[in-house]
């Protein structure tokens, strides 16, 4: 089993090569979209790389809880309601959803994935 | 000038791989302008052929329905120019199929010396960029055909790939677009 800084070393890879951005720039904190400029089509390429890199599979669904923030009974007025927000805990349990609870507008969620919660979604699939 | 930057298909395979052949010659306007007195084919153009190839890999997937955009060039690296004379053997090797993308490796070759290897990611558009086809069925029908791709295209089975009919349907009654010729109206 990787430990956490072999883990880290080949998300860091991964998102140097599928976004050009510089190693020192791929800290835990940084946010995939706000800090290091990801758009929607870059996570096909991260996707793709960490399945390669990790010899996993990664379900869209997943990372992408899509299927939640666009179901009419867990959103009510462009915010995820507390149901919504369990059930989000129960598919991302390696996400911080701290800082999103405080006011979860649905259109900040696609800004909410740090390098952290990746490394520790990777670590949830190497089990 | 058609937007063509490939010539031909060598090899089709289904969902899987496509080589093509791209010979560059000096008559072709790109070479005029790009460097003069030094005629090279652009680098970017031998990318847009190895968009071509690799995209019309994945719209044959769901025969030609989806819209299929370059999203990204993840990687693009080159070892030599192209001169006028060469051919370019371009093959795509599709790595990555998903519903809203693709990625594709593509490596060109001259007279066997590789010459440039690329990354390619693919968009596949859904309703929310519009309903309209970026082609008219029976004209791909017939660009496709120039293309020599349904004499050399093969299922992964090894069995001829399928003209769909619809295309085929179009082919007989759609007028040709000539040029720039504003689109037949239909109601």
């Amino acid at each position: 089993m990787a430990n956490s800084e072999e883990v880290f070393d080949k998300v860091r890879a991964a998102l140097v090569d599928a976004l050009g951005v510089d190693d020192d720039e791929v800290t835990p904190e940084a946010t995939m979209v706000g800090d290091l400029g990801a758009e929607s089509i870059d996570f096909l390429d991260i996707v793709f790389k960490l399945e390669k890199a990790f010899g996993i599979n990664i379900p869209r669904e997943e990372l992408f809880p899509d299927d939640i923030l666009t179901n009419a009974s867990f959103v009510k007025d462009g915010k995820v309601t507390p149901d919504g927000i369990s059930e989000l805990k129960k598919r991302l349990s390696w996400a911080d959803l701290s800082k999103f609870e405080q006011n979860p507008r649905v259109q900040d969620f696609g800004n909410l994935l740090t390098v952290s919660d990746l490394c520790r979604y990777v670590e949830s699939k190497l089990g | 000038m058609r937007w063509f930057w490939i010539d031909r298909f060598e090899k089709f395979v289904s969902g899987k791989a496509a080589t093509t052949l791209k010979n560059v010659t000096l008559g072709e306007e790109p070479l005029d302008d790009y460097l003069p007195g030094y005629p090279h084919y652009p680098h970017s153009l031998m990318i847009e052929g190895m968009a071509q190839t690799g995209g019309l890999l994945i719209a044959q997937i769901q025969d030609f329905k989806q819209r299929i955009v370059l999203a990204k060039i993840s990687k693009a690296h080159f070892n030599d120019i192209a001169r006028p004379g060469d051919q370019l053997v371009l093959t795509a090797t599709l790595l990555n199929l998903q519903d809203d993308g693709a990625i594709v490796e593509g490596k060109i070759d001259v007279a066997g010396k590789r010459l440039a290897d690329m990354e390619l990611t693919f968009a596949i558009l859904d309703e929310s960029y519009g309903e309209a086809s970026f082609f008219m069925p029976g004209d791909l029908c017939r660009i496709l055909r120039s293309l020599n791709m349904f004499a050399v295209g093969v299922k992964q089975d090894g069995t001829p790939i399928d003209i769909p009919q619809e295309m085929l349907e179009a082919e007989r009654f759609e007028k040709p677009i000539v040029s720039n010729a504003p689109l037949p109206v239909t109601s």
